[in-house]
């Protein structure tokens, strides 16, 4: 019986120690993050979405970043210089810079990932008209040598958002820039696994070891990506129901995006805690039909903004004003390019304003088409608003719903309503998107080459290409300015309100970075 | 009965091709456009059109029709507009969580609803028979999406006993695969319950009526045996019937419970692909669950042959 008992003993220690060890090997933390929609698409040169962005963020680095005070940092460039003449700019990468694959990072794959997002970028082709050459001085130097001045080559090279001039290796950056390339390797501090990866369930990225980060804390996206789990995944979960339920029940650990309604479902729990990541947030825009009538006509553009505000649009969608900010400023409140001025029209209707231009122009009273997204939340009652404040404006409107994906095929229609095509939509955009007149596409009057709407005005032209030519800030800054006071003088399109959207996270979750992008690095989980 | 399977397979080819046919002039014409959601919202036009051309949606509608049929014809179901993935490969990766999902709703519902159903049918008019018919009536007017929300907020949320949400293959646990399965099979069971339940007393009472019925009585058979034996058994044909009817009804249900339930499975497939405008993808998909219609509808005619020795074919 002693015999027995003894044995028992052994076994159950044995058997316990067993158990513990294979837990210590097997222990490791694993991030589990819900974006705000699918990731299907993992070239983030090939298209703008913001998941695409998200997930270049994982795997690959960049030359620049910007901090959180907006400001273009060195990340994977050690040292750079530009000539006098300001012509020559010459990049030396950090030592030791390695890709997945344990290949090092080379100047002649910088150069070639810089080739291929200046094929799609709109920052990055702008950047390219005045690149003559590039140059590899060595295997860690390279030269970039411009036509002429150009005083927006370390924003483009830092441009935070869509489309990011992410670093690849030579042989994926030739890929055809109009192709999507198969091959998913970076110098990141994530690195993809393609075989544990399933589209539409989840994507897994596992901290790369031989990733060295910057010294310097971290910082907005510059700084050091110091990474403080073993795995993240991305699961794949469209119903935002679902996401909180999942996040209360503990089964994943951040929902990037969870919507306003459900906040206060979320605070409630003291497991729970909101993490305003993205102080810059968001921005509504209302966008016309400038080739279609009546929008064509600059008057009624303008009789348009004079008859809505952004107070209105704002209560109506987001709601709490915690979370809303009324700002005149196209290029973002409390952003270097920043300002309100002449954006009084945006703030405050003027009904009465609005029927004497509509009266003074002509306006014939036939209804104008508006487009309304009944399935992007945030976005669905930004259209009702405009129906409302416009016929009150003097406007007759015929507002039509649609899902969001039919609304971006028909905003790509230049026909009239009758035929098909439209006369004004709401969309939003990124605020690190619209922080200055080359990356907020909103701003391009180019015609045909200018965002949905097609606005075609010489003057505009001229002053956005004056601003990316102008290297002293200041002069930068009144450049920046004429080009908002141009657009509201034009009536070019609206700015009507910025908003924020917290991201959710499990209270032993920490160190969730501010920046305008959601990225995982510096997170901590504790408990694994 | 072989050539009658034969003859069968053969007619589903029209079905088919009908389907086909449909389903690529229906994508084609609703409004909506592949190119302009992969190029995201920043795109601008010549981006989209770039993309539309590089996809080949620029191809007049029949030229497009005959690239993807003739392909189709040669085994080539195409490559998914996103996840840039064959549609195979895709739907080989998605099928097993729907079947398993599909599998366990049979299970669980014929388990239930049988014995429930020939329960009320023998106390028809009792207390129990009321409880299964006004559970029935709740079944089918209860929306599945809102069993499974309340499912998960009282099981998941309150009690923390099963998991909100997820799925795991059958090969990394019966466990983690039974613990997932649970909410799904009895959110997805719950109209099929009501259904099968329903048409079984219904079955099972007229049969009760039969004189062969009041002759096995006569001879002084136990009641059980007289319910199960011969009741049942000759009120199985319209059982089966909606049995049949119910899995195809599945495909239907599994899209919503899949979705609340974030499976990875076909039905979600399906939903990310109708919002996406993945075209490859829904044309293949629908084709699927039409040759599963078909097939549903075979097995069962040829279930009636063995339940009912009269049929023949």
């Amino acid at each position: 019986m002693t015999f027995v008992s003894t044995a028992l003993r052994r076994a159950v220690a044995a058997g316990a120690l067993a158990a513990l060890m294979s837990g210590t090997a097997l222990a490791q933390t694993t991030l589990r993050v819900v974006q705000h929609g699918n990731l299907t698409v993992l070239d983030p040169i090939w298209t703008t979405a913001y998941v695409t962005r998200n997930h270049g963020y994982l795997i690959y680095d960049t030359l620049f970043a910007t901090d959180a005070k907006l400001e273009v940092k060195p990340q994977m460039v050690d040292t750079w210089k530009v000539s006098d003449d300001k012509l020559v700019w010459t990049f030396t990468l950090r030592d030791g810079l390695e890709w997945h694959d344990g290949k090092p990072v080379t100047a002649e794959d910088c150069i070639a990932s810089l080739q291929r997002w200046g094929k799609r970028d709109a920052m990055g082709i702008k950047l390219m008209d005045f690149v003559k050459e590039f140059k590899a001085v060595d295997a860690k130097t390279f030269q970039m040598i411009l036509k002429e001045p150009y005083g927006l080559v370390l924003d483009s090279l830092g441009k935070p958002s869509s489309n990011t001039p992410f670093m690849m290796p030579k042989r994926i950056a030739e890929t055809d820039a109009f192709q999507q390339f198969k091959e998913y390797v970076g110098s990141g501090p994530f690195i993809y696994q393609a075989n544990e990866s399933k589209p539409g369930e989840k994507h897994v990225y596992l901290k790369n070891p031989k990733y060295k980060p910057r010294a310097e804390p971290p910082s907005g996206l510059a700084g050091g990506k110091v990474v403080k789990v073993d795995r993240v995944e991305l699961v794949e979960m469209p119903d935002t129901q679902v996401q909180v339920n999942a996040l209360l029940a503990g089964e994943i650990d951040i929902i990037e995006a969870p919507p306003h309604d459900l906040l206060p479902v979320l605070t409630a729990d003291k497991n729970v805690a909101l993490e305003d990541w993205n102080p810059l947030g968001h921005v509504f825009i209302i966008r016309f039909n400038h080739v279609v009538k009546p929008f064509d006509n600059p008057k009624i553009r303008l009789a348009a903004l004079y008859a809505i505000n952004q107070e209105d649009y704002l209560k109506a969608t987001i709601g709490n004003p915690k979370y809303y900010k009324v700002c005149g400023a196209a290029f973002i409140c409390g952003t270097p390019f920043g300002t309100e001025k002449g954006s009084e029209i945006l703030v405050k209707s003027n009904f009465e304003k609005s029927k004497a231009l509509l009266k003074e122009a002509g306006y014939d009273g036939t209804p104008i088409v508006l487009m309304q997204s009944t399935t992007l939340p945030v976005l669905t009652n930004t259209a009702p608003v405009t129906k409302s404040l416009l016929e009150r404006g003097g406007f007759k409107v015929d507002m039509q719903s649609m899902d969001w994906q039919t609304l971006v095929t028909r905003r790509t229609k230049k026909d009239p309503p009758s035929a098909g095509g439209w006369n004004v939509f709401h969309t939003y955009s990124v605020s690190a998107d619209a922080v200055n007149p080359i990356s907020n596409a909103y701003f391009v009057a180019a015609g045909d080459k200018s965002w949905f709407g097609w606005p075609t005005d010489p003057e505009m032209e001229k002053l956005r290409d004056m601003f990316s030519r102008e290297t002293e800030p200041a002069k930068q800054k009144a450049l920046a300015e004429k080009v908002q006071l141009r657009a509201l003088e034009t009536g070019q399109f609206g700015w009507i309100g910025q908003w924020y959207g917290p991201g959710a996270r499990r209270a032993n979750v920490t160190g969730w970075l501010q920046a305008p992008i959601p990225v995982f690095w510096n997170i901590e989980k504790k408990g694994g | 009965m072989f050539a009658f399977i034969a003859r069968r397979l053969v007619a589903t080819i029209p079905v088919l091709l009908f389907v086909a046919v449909f389903v690529f002039m229906l994508l084609r014409l609703t409004p909506g456009d592949p190119a302009a959601v992969i190029a995201g919202d920043n795109a601008t036009s010549d981006q989209v059109d770039a993309i539309r051309a590089k996809l080949g949606l620029d191809e007049p509608l029949l030229t497009q029709f005959y690239i993807w049929f003739s392909r189709m014809l040669s085994g080539d179901f195409g490559e998914s507009f996103f996840f840039k993935k064959t549609v195979a490969e895709l739907i080989t990766q998605r099928i097993e969580p729907t079947l398993m999902l599909s599998l366990c709703t049979i299970v669980l519902s014929v388990s239930i609803a049988i014995p429930l159903g020939v329960w009320a049918a023998a106390r028809q008019g009792g207390w129990v028979d009321r409880i299964v018919m006004g559970f029935s009536v709740m079944g089918f007017s209860v929306p599945t999406f809102v069993i499974g929300y309340l499912l998960i907020y009282i099981f998941a949320i309150q009690f923390s006993w099963l998991p909100v949400q997820g799925y795991r293959r059958l090969s990394e646990g019966l466990d983690e695969f039974a613990l997932r399965m649970i909410l799904p099979s009895f959110t997805l069971a719950t109209i099929f319950v009501a259904l099968v339940s329903r048409i079984t007393r219904a079955s099972v009472i007229e049969t009760l009526g039969e004189d062969y019925i009041r002759t096995a009585r006569a001879k002084g058979l136990p009641a059980r045996t007289v319910l199960l034996r011969h009741a049942l058994r000759n009120a199985a044909v319209p059982i089966v019937t909606v049995i049949g009817i119910g899995i195809a009804a599945l495909i239907g249900g599994a899209i919503i419970t899949e979705s609340v339930y974030n499976i990875p499975g076909i039905g979600r497939l399906t939903v990310d692909a109708v919002l996406a405008r993945d075209f490859p993808v829904i044309q293949i998909v629908i084709l699927v669950f039409s040759v599963a219609y078909v097939l549903i509808n075979l097995v069962i005619d040829l279930a009636y042959s063995v339940l009912d020795p009269r049929i023949r074919y």
